[in-house]
């Protein structure tokens, strides 16, 4: 295998990985902060790739739709913590996760009752729709180097916030000692209620970001909620930065794996024999590196201080 | 008082039991069908195929009046089994129609057949319901699941392509799909990669691609994960250069969320919307008349089923109990196929035409699979030859 590529499953990896790290962002700050499992963040996501479809198809113009999707998906978020969530903070993690499970149900059902069952499709934005010639015959599609731009802007606008500005230290506080903040005198019906919001809105870009790359359909969330877990567990809960890095490394560990497990095993297994194996745990990896890091750090990479 | 009370309710006891006596008239057909998930678009082309056909015969099959039962079978064997135990013990159903996919077929055969039901399919097409596990009560309107993508390996074949790469999910679906390609494809096969099921994001794949110029690659890819492959394959720049063959992936179904990054694509299917036949081109535009999408052949199928039975019970003067009469009538039934050249093999499987089809836009700008050229002609399924039941 040459080094070009990979080269590009590299890219290939840091984009999955910017991805991921969106959805997994707002899930760490929820489960951290609040202490509150939400399943109900993949559906956010898919809310999030359904309203730029819907927007695209109303504006006929993705920047205008990406404008419009994000404050509505944030309004969604919000309007679900306000009817829904905001009653089960105080509740135990299992009343969490029926509850949150039953919103997954209900909205699957939901965007397919408002828009059918069949997956929708948004055009790639004019300026990016070409690709770039990485090597000969290597090409390589802009908007995917437009969605690595985005993310990395995202990641660095987080960090100021969260390590910088008030909010964010009160962020921070929370993740470690709720009850205290509390204390100090701080709302922290509002902080939840901010982090909540924010964190739905991140999901809803991550899907707004991919709906002209993947098809916008029922149940798209669902898949990679689990992989947004498996990130926040590897970074430790509530970190911001662990989720960054986790995300990074789930990205480049499930795209190279996946692709070069069969290529590495063939050096110690006859060709038939490696690429049967190498089928079987390439999608296993990601587990094994999760399992292998609680092992050795059941906290996660960065942990909260508590 | 007491007494008027239970006059009231023994006469609506005997009301409920007297219902269902005088809807026996009716001729009763169960749908059984994928209308939930992901998946919900290929049940729904079913579903309302085989209603435009029960309208288009003036709401009669066999000039009985019908009652059609459509239950959602969710892609789950299991609750497949319980729906189909409603429709055959509480519904008591002459007919069960469905389902779209194999997994549901295998586990809800047994329940039906068993029941001395007939079971048409209007998709699913498993190995072993051709094969040895036949049943005289088993038919199918489609095909042999591995059917189409032998197409594509004849095809592959014939075209002289040397080195072949081939995708598809990590399931039995996707196995049985590269085992019906490799049956008349025999050149190099330089990768055969399977990605984990509902994959949505091939772009290593296509990487992979890219640096191995293979002559062609031929992929299952049903569903979402299928618009997805073919709108990155198209980004990656990879579709004028690598020609790209597949089975149910470029289909009605998912061409209205691929656009134009399908158009030229190559697939391999026993029907086209364009069929030149005056049966299907009314069939088609009414379909897209009353459902506002261009049908897939999984409409067809269904339109045929209807035909069928209505075609089978004009035969047998409208009766069903004769389980023997309506077998016989159902092999030999007279009606006009959409598809053209249509008759039932000894396994209950079709023995028709397969086609070469390409993804084109129309001049009103819908898209639609067309007609390329004709592959096998009158041709039988692998298994039929195992199949000993007397069928």
């Amino acid at each position: 295998m040459n080094a070009t590529l990979l080269f590009v499953q590299a890219l290939n990896g840091l984009q999955f990985g910017l991805i991921l790290f969106l959805i997994a962002a707002g899930l760490t700050l929820v489960f951290g902060v609040m202490d509150f499992i939400n399943l109900a963040h993949g559906v956010q996501y898919m809310v999030g790739a359904y309203l730029v479809a819907a927007f695209s198809a109303w504006t006929g113009s993705f920047g205008w739709a990406l404008l419009l999707a994000l404050p509505t998906a944030l309004a969604f978020g919000l309007l679900l913590e306000l009817l829904i969530f905001r009653h089960l903070y105080d509740r135990d993690h299992l009343d969490q996760v029926l509850a949150t499970f039953g919103i997954i149900l209900f909205l699957n059902q939901g965007v397919r009752f408002v828009w059918g069952a069949a997956p929708l499709s948004v055009p790639v934005p004019e300026i990016f729709s070409g690709s770039v010639e990485i090597a000969t015959g290597l090409l390589y599609p802009v908007y995917r180097l437009a969605i690595i731009a985005a993310g990395l802007a995202v990641a660095g606008l987080l960090y100021v916030l969260v390590s910088h500005t008030r909010v964010g230290m009160l962020v921070r506080a929370g993740a470690s000692n709720a009850a205290m903040v509390s204390a100090l005198g701080v709302n922290i019906q509002r902080l939840f209620m901010v982090v909540f919001g924010f964190g739905a809105m991140l999901a809803g870009f991550a899907g707004a970001m991919v709906a002209p790359i993947l098809s916008v359909e029922p149940g798209m969330g669902d898949n990679i909620l689990i992989l947004a877990f498996v990130v926040i567990v590897i970074g430790g809960i509530g970190s911001i930065r662990g989720a960054f890095l986790a995300a990074l490394l789930i990205g480049l560990v499930d795209t190279v794996g996946r692709s070069f497990a069969p290529n590495l095993l063939r050096l110690i297994l006859d060709p038939a024999a490696a690429s049967q194996t190498g089928r079987a745990i390439a999608p296993m990896l990601i587990y094994i590196f999760m399992a292998a890091v609680l092992f050795f750090r059941p906290s996660g990479l960065f942990p909260v201080k508590r | 008082m007491n007494a008027t009370i239970k006059t009231l309710g023994l006469a609506a006891a005997f009301g409920l039991a007297a219902a269902p006596a005088l809807a026996q008239e009716k001729l009763k057909v169960g749908l059984l069908l994928t209308l939930s998930g992901p998946s919900a678009v290929l049940g729904q082309h079913a579903r309302d195929g085989f209603q435009l056909a029960v309208k288009d015969l003036g709401g009669k099959l066999g000039g009985r009046d019908v009652e059609v039962i459509v239950v959602d079978d969710e892609l789950k064997p299991d609750v497949a089994v319980t729906k189909v135990k409603g429709l055959l013990e509480r519904d008591k159903v002459d007919f069960v129609v469905g389902p779209i996919f194999s997994n549901v077929a295998v586990a809800t055969h047994k329940p039906i057949v068993d029941a001395k039901t007939f079971y048409i399919s209007v998709n699913a097409g498993p190995s072993n319901l051709a094969g040895k596990s036949c049943n005289p009560y088993f038919f199918a309107t489609s095909y042999q699941n591995d059917q189409n993508h032998e197409v594509l390996g004849k095809v592959a074949q014939d075209r002289g392509y040397k080195k072949v790469y081939l995708l598809a999910p990590n399931y039995q679906a996707g196995k049985d799909a590269l085992a019906g390609f490799k049956r008349h494809y025999k050149g190099e096969i330089v990768e055969e990669s399977y990605t984990p099921l509902n994959t949505l994001d091939f772009q290593s794949e296509l990487a992979k691609i890219a640096s191995m110029q293979p002559d062609a690659m031929f992929t299952f890819m049903p569903g979402g994960m299928g618009v997805n492959l073919v709108k990155q394959y198209r980004a990656a720049g990879l579709a004028d250069r690598i020609p790209f063959l597949s089975a149910f992936t470029v289909d009605e179904t998912n061409l209205p969320a691929q656009q134009d990054a399908a158009i030229g694509m190559l697939s391999g299917s026993n029907w086209a919307p364009n069929m030149d036949t005056p049966e299907n081109k009314k069939f088609v535009a009414a379909y897209e008349a009353a459902y506002n999408a261009v049908p897939a052949s999984y409409a067809m199928h269904a339109y045929d089923a209807a035909l069928l039975i209505d075609a089978a019970l004009k035969a047998t003067g409208g009766k069903t109990d004769d389980k023997e009469a309506v077998r016989a009538a159902i092999k030999k039934a007279e009606f006009k196929s959409l598809r053209g050249d249509f008759k039932f093999g000894a396994n209950g499987f079709p023995v028709q035409d397969f086609y070469l089809v390409k993804a084109a836009k129309r001049s009103d700008g819908k898209l639609q699979t067309e007609i390329a050229e004709k592959v096998f002609d009158d041709y039988t399924d692998a298994y039929a030859k195992e199949c000993t039941a007397t069928n």
